[in-house]
């Protein structure tokens, strides 16, 4: 008794307040829900846009140019002074460390600290010159805290030194100027002719100083060996005199190199004569150059003090160093020079913690430059009216001391942050100081206080594709073909199998590729280099003798196995010939190598050979690669519509022309997006190649010896950089080029993807 | 039927073959890697034979060595001679082997290489020992008495069992049994109760200080902290009294050992975490012992600059840092995908950011760590300090490299993954089914969270999975963003605010990176870092099959929906 009884449907008002209201409800859920998607979604997707933005926000400031300001006290901008009562001219300026204290020495003998933004003096002294002298030339200290002196008359030097005292008195820094007479204030003589100093230099090592100086043609060398009596700390000094040859022309400026065997000195007409000190008894003129074609107007050393740095009245600033020659000679070399043609160098200061320096030009103009980056980075004409005289450099690099020819100071702030960096220092090569020739350098640090980081991208770039390239070599031939058979050769159910299990290899964690790599395979291949030789010719070699073999079998065996199970049956003939290359490997070695092939390649062929080498890195790394383009070109050939296949099958064609000369070519640009990808993926990996090789950044192909890849340089030396320095964002700017060639690789293998997609839905 | 070589070679199978040989190749390096890795972690803890032996050493004396062999291998008798081995034979090549030979405090090396020749009268006395001791490394010899105080309570004779050793035995079991439990003790009340106290000091001088900052140091507040730190320094000299006198006890016994070179000294027991006799052992021991070690390796702390012991920190670590990714991971990803999806236009805008999203899975994961660095930790976390936690300024309480920082870089990092995950899911959910809900009645918001999410759930599920696996193996980021090779404290204790955010933390996958390579003694290391390994590719393996089997049943569920 199922029948059916109609019911009137009941009459549903569907507008009743509560319903209304219900419904206003949800529709205001729906709104609310796609306004916070939407902003979640927009905000998840800037968040990700948000690293490239941050990575070049990082890494602008190393190309911003650098300018200078007049300095700012609070709110006071610094402006001219003249220094009250101060007579005579000045011959040297600086700050210290603060750039608060300014000190001037003058040719008058007073030396006289000031506030260097306002011109107060603080401190004066009249230097204690003996009777009827006055001072005839200055010799700058070689670094920051170091003596320096004054040439006199008589021919004698007076030796002196700045300190300054901070304290804290009421929470307030004072910092009180003091002058000290480290030789005591008596001048030591120099020139024993009693002629006047015309020009003079020093060098103060903690076991010795050295005073070179004279008039004309005639220098004069002398260096005070130092003895620190133990009792009352009292320095005794004894002097050694060198008997130096006289110059061919007359000497305007001098300067001693560091460990004082080399005096260089700067002649009239442009010229510079080297004087080699290493024979204490024998002094030699040894080299004698032409640093300009006009005069020479100043020389100064950089900092370190191995550069000297030549300004003429051309508007050149040349650098020049020692160098060794070919048959291990040093001599004088030109490095580069920075020219301003046609205005006149008039001073150039150092800077004390960089290789950089300050030039003052006759038309007023100031240009920072620095060494090594061969940077110019900013130009100011800081005196109008007038043509500069002295420039100090702050011993921070923050601020600029200048004078003028009318005696007006200024204080000027200089921001500075990179000098150092240049397009050109970060990708070519530089002629750093103490090598031979020009050359890729990245070394970023050091033991050495004066040491100058190197900083290249060049070698890590080269190490990064050296490895990703061998990689590629072992990646390429197996991932493809393995891919081609896999897709069109084997067995349904067998891919179904293989596919995940390699793929999964894609999943293992490149640390543990890495690991094996350094610790099991690295020994290994040390090992056994004759293996890695005969397996590379005999496994194709035995697969391919092995397959011919098989096709002579009758057909009843050959069945047996159903099609596309070959691969399988491959596996323990491969397995045993590595098993034969292993055990011949060791005879090999003994028959053909001495028992050593790794010595037999260092000492016979003359091949550097590392345990972790560019070999083991190409084989590990191969290993994660491959299943990256295998997977993306397996998916490419699979996807070659069947009808296509058997279209070509039908008319004749064998199953191999098919593959070559239809299924390939439609897949094509599918292969090349998956190695595209693949190469992304090599050239970004860290782990690995941070386990398995050296990580010294070398440049040389072979593969025999190990690299450093740019990201692995990262992962070394960024958790020890400072925030905010050069060094910080130079490893930023190597984050961005790795992220800037995966984005273009991966976009373009991406957008070729995507074609391919078109081209196949209209199959 | 015979074919020629011009044939067979003009068929094109030679390159079918060839085409077969490099699968073969790729799965042979696939499950050999797997297997090495297998076989070398997984023997560690098998307890292995000791051998006791003369040998005819470099200096041509006889010697008595104990020691586990590990491995053999050829090596060219010139090589060695080169190196100033005598040696006693004319083949061109000569057989040596590695010993574990223990005893670094008395030998200076934990491994020595022995010509397998001049090893003579090679023999396994059943009373040979091992003892793993919590310095110095493992100790190889005989017992020969075992003290409590003074007082000789047991003794061994020989080298062979015998009623009277095994007794004693027994007794030295039950010796070492005791100062475990006492260490246990010692330990807990180091760690967990003085830990505690000094999390509570720590946090009053935070107090004061942020009192101070704020102009707010009245005396009466002063005091009140001053008391307080009175009451808790009292609490840990009771504790340091406690511990002072469990020392004492845990010092009471000592072990009498004799070395190979015949050599006795005193090892204290309190100093011995197991000692056990290999040769001695039958099947059954052998078994059980196997798996107290490899429990030890799953739930114990490291020791000996993580080269013995366990490595459960980092298990811990690693299992937090997940959790922690995937709560950040998940909501975004799915709601960047929804977005993407669901409700922005599509167009070329929709396209260019899909690519975007895509490519950056491609971008290598340094580049994330960089990125994490400097943004996260310098940016992020320096402003958090400043706003925050200025009282513990200088020293950074976020602003320097932490799980929270480690998390939220991997959740950037596998961003991707799941976002591309569920937008495939999304996109494979027929439009007929959202159709048919919107002809209900239902909102968009409705249908989406009704129909569309719940159906795309096994994919979002999928992307996660693979995160987290991406994420467990991952290494470069986190060097630069949170793990440290040893973290004093988990992550998580029973101190305010339980879960400390901001503290370092132990990863298996830097852990292998650490102990295989910047370990001071890498050999000894190496055994434990394969173990490392394999557990670490169980886990990935399984989370890639899991999320692999969910993808191809969500297949074919929708195939079915699709008809």
């Amino acid at each position: 008794m199922n029948a059916r009884v109609p019911v009137d449907a009941p009459e549903l008002d569907f507008d009743t307040p509560a319903l209304r209201r219900h419904r206003r409800i949800r529709a205001l859920k729906d709104r609310l829900a796609s306004g916070m998607i939407g902003i979640g979604g927009i905000s998840v997707i800037v968040a990700v846009l948000l690293i490239c933005v941050y990575l070049i926000y990082e890494v602008l400031p190393l190309f911003e140019r650098a300018s200078i300001r007049p300095w700012q006290t609070g709110q006071q901008l610094s402006s001219a002074y003249v220094l009250a009562d101060v007579k005579g001219s000045p011959l040297y300026i600086t700050t210290e460390e603060q750039a608060e204290i300014g000190m001037e020495v003058t040719d008058t003998g007073e030396v006289v600290f000031f506030n260097a933004a306002s011109g107060k003096i603080v401190q004066r002294h009249a230097l204690p010159l003996p009777a009827n002298t006055h001072i005839t030339s200055f010799a700058q200290p070689a670094a920051r805290g170091d003596t320096f002196a004054v040439g006199l008359s008589d021919g004698s030097a007076l030796v002196l030194r700045d300190d300054y005292q901070v304290t804290y008195p009421n929470d307030q820094r004072l910092i009180t100027p003091l002058l000290s007479f480290p030789f005591g204030d008596t001048p030591l003589q120099v020139q024993s002719d009693g002629q006047p100093l015309n020009y003079l230099a020093l060098r103060d090592s903690d076991d010795a100083l050295m005073l070179v100086g004279g008039h004309d043609a005639n220098l004069a060398a002398v260096r005070f060996d130092k003895q620190t009596n133990l009792l009352t700390n009292e320095v005794s000094l004894t002097p050694t005199r060198f008997s130096l040859p006289q110059s061919n022309h007359r000497v305007q400026q001098v300067l001693i190199l560091p460990g004082m065997q080399w005096i260089v000195a700067g002649e009239e007409n442009g010229g510079l004569s080297v004087f080699d000190l290493r024979k204490a008894d024998k002094p030699i003129l040894s080299e004698q150059l032409s640093a300009s074609k006009g005069d020479i107007t100043i020389m100064t050393l950089l900092l370190g003090g191995q550069s000297v740095l030549v300004g003429d009245d051309q508007g050149t600033v040349s650098q020049w160093f020692l160098v060794r020659g070919e048959k291990k000679e040093w001599h004088l070399q030109r490095i580069r020079a920075f020219s301003r043609q046609g205005y006149k160098v008039d001073w150039i200061a150092p800077e004390q913690g960089r290789k950089g320096f300050a030039v003052a030009y006759d038309d007023g103009m100031v240009s920072l430059y620095n060494a090594t980056a061969e940077t110019n980075s900013v130009n100011r004409r800081l005196f109008e009216q007038s043509e500069p005289l002295l420039l100090g450099y702050a011993p921070r690099g923050n601020a600029l001391l200048t004078v003028n020819s009318q005696h007006q100071l200024q204080l000027w702030a200089v921001d500075n942050e990179h000098p150092e960096v240049s397009w050109r220092s970060l990708w070519g090569k530089v002629w750093y100081e103490g090598y031979d020739h020009p050359d890729y350098i990245w070394q970023s640090s050091s033991a050495a206080n004066d040491f100058e980081p190197k900083f290249s991208l060049t070698p890590l770039a080269f190490g990064t594709l050296k490895a990703a390239l061998y990689a590629m070599l072992l990646a390429t031939p197996l991932a493809i073909c393995g891919a081609i058979y896999t897709a069109y050769f084997m067995a349904g159910g067998l891919r179904r199998k293989v596919k995940p299990l390699i793929e999964l290899m894609e999943a293992l964690p490149t640390v543990i590729l890495g690991f094996f790599a350094g610790l099991f395979l690295a020994p290994f291949v040390e090992g056994h280099l004759p293996f890695i030789a005969m397996a590379l010719v005999l496994i194709p070699v035995g697969v391919l003798l092995f397959a011919f073999a098989w096709a002579q079998l009758p057909g009843a065996i050959r069945h047996r196995l159903p099609e596309g199970f070959d691969a399988l049956l491959l596996v323990p003939l491969i397995l045993l010939l590595g098993w034969l290359c292993l055990s011949l490997s060791e005879p090999v070695e003994l028959a053909l190598f001495g028992g050593d092939a790794r010595a037999f390649l260092t000492n016979q062929l003359g091949i550097d050979f590392d345990q972790r080498n560019a070999l083991v890195v190409g084989l590990a790394m191969g290993f994660a690669v491959i299943p990256t383009i295998f997977s993306i070109t397996e998916d490419a050939i699979f996807g070659v519509p069947r009808s296509l296949t058997y279209g070509s099958l039908a008319l004749g064609a064998t199953p191999w022309q098919t593959l070559v000369r239809v299924v390939l070519p439609t897949a094509s640009p599918g292969i090349f997006s998956a190695l595209m990808i693949g190469l992304g993926r090599a050239v970004g990996e860290t782990m690995i190649v941070l386990m398995a090789t050296g990580n010294t950044p070398i440049m040389d192909a072979n593969i025999f010896e190990g690299m450093r890849t740019l990201a692995a340089n990262i992962a070394v030396e960024m958790p020890e950089s400072e925030v905010g320095s050069s060094h910080f964002r130079i490893l930023f700017l190597a984050a961005l080029v790795l992220f800037a060639f995966t984005f273009v690789m991966n976009t373009g293998a991406e957008l070729i993807r995507q074609r391919l997609r078109k081209k196949y839905g209209s199959l | 039927m015979r074919i020629s070589w011009k044939q067979w070679s003009q068929s094109g199978a030679p390159w079918v073959w060839i085409n077969a040989g490099a699968v073969a190749i790729s799965l042979i390096m696939v499950l050999g890697l797997l297997g090495v890795i297998a076989v070398r972690g997984l023997g560690h803890f098998w307890p292995a034979a000791v051998m006791q032996a003369d040998y005819l050493n470099e200096a041509g004396q006889l010697e008595s060595l104990i020691g586990e062999p590990v491995s053999t291998e050829l090596v060219p008798a010139a090589r060695l001679r080169d190196a100033g081995v005598p040696l006693n034979t004319d083949k061109s090549e000569v057989s040596r082997t590695l010993l574990k030979t223990g005893n670094r405090d008395l030998f200076g090396g934990d491994f020595r290489w022995v010509i397998s020749d001049h090893l003579q009268q090679v023999r396994y006395p059943s009373l040979l020992m091992t003892l793993e001791r919590r310095e110095w490394g493992n100790f190889y010899g005989v017992p020969r008495q075992l003290l409590e105080g003074d007082k000789p309570v047991a003794s061994f004779t020989g080298t062979d069992s015998n009623p009277q050793n095994e007794q004693s035995w027994q007794l030295l079991q039950q010796h070492i049994e005791r100062s475990l439990a006492i260490h246990h003790e010692i330990v807990q009340i180091e760690k967990v109760e003085i830990g505690a106290i000094n999390a509570q000091i720590e946090r009053l001088r935070l107090q004061q200080r942020s009192l101070q900052l704020q102009g707010e140091a009245s005396p009466a507040a002063l005091a009140e902290i001053d008391v307080e730190r009175d009451q808790a320094q009292r609490a840990y000299q009771q504790l340091q009294d406690k511990l002072t006198r469990l020392y004492q006890q845990a010092n009471r016994d000592t072990l009498v050992v004799e070395a190979a070179n015949g050599k006795q000294l005193n090892i204290a027991l309190d100093k011995i975490v197991r000692a056990y006799r290999p040769n001695a052992m039958h099947l059954g021991q052998k078994i059980s012992f196997y798996a107290s070690k490899l429990w030890e390796f799953l739930s114990a702390e490291p020791r000996e600059a993580n080269t013995e012991g366990g490595i459960y920190p980092a298990i811990f670590g690693t299992v937090m840092m997940v959790i922690l990714m995937t709560l950040f991971v998940t909501p975004c990803g799915v709601i960047a995908a929804v977005y993407m999806r669901e409700y922005a236009r599509q167009g070329l805008l929709t396209r260019i950011l899909r690519i975007a999203v895509n490519n950056l899975a491609g971008v290598p994961s340094i580049v994330y760590g960089v990125f994490g660095l400097g943004f996260f930790v310098y940016f992020l976390g320096g402003s958090i300090d400043q706003l925050f936690f200025r009282a513990a300024l200088p020293s950074p309480t976020f602003g320097t490299p932490g799980l929270l920082w480690a998390s939220l870089t991997l959740a950037l990092l596998t961003l991707p993954v799941v976002i591309v995950a569920t937008e495939e899911g999304l996109s494979r959910i027929p439009r007929s089914v959202r159709e048919g809900s919107l002809a209900l009645g239902a909102t968009k918001w409705e249908t989406l969270w009704r129909v569309v999410l719940p159906m795309a759930s096994p994919a979002m599920m999928t992307g996660v999975i693979l995160a987290v696996a991406r994420a467990a193996g991952e290494v470069a980021p986190l060097m630069l963003v949170g793990v440290v090779k040893l973290a004093p404290s988990l992550p998580v204790d029973g101190n305010f605010p339980y879960v400390h955010l901001d503290q370092k933390f132990m990863h298996l996958g830097f852990h292998i990176y650490d102990v295989g390579f910047q370990s001071p003694n890498v050999e000894a290391a190496r055994p434990l870092v394969y173990a490392t390994a394999l557990l670490l590719v169980i886990v990935i393996a399984l989370l890639n099959f899991a999320a692999v089997s969910i993808r191809n049943h969500l297949r074919e569920k929708y195939r079915a929906l699709e008809i």
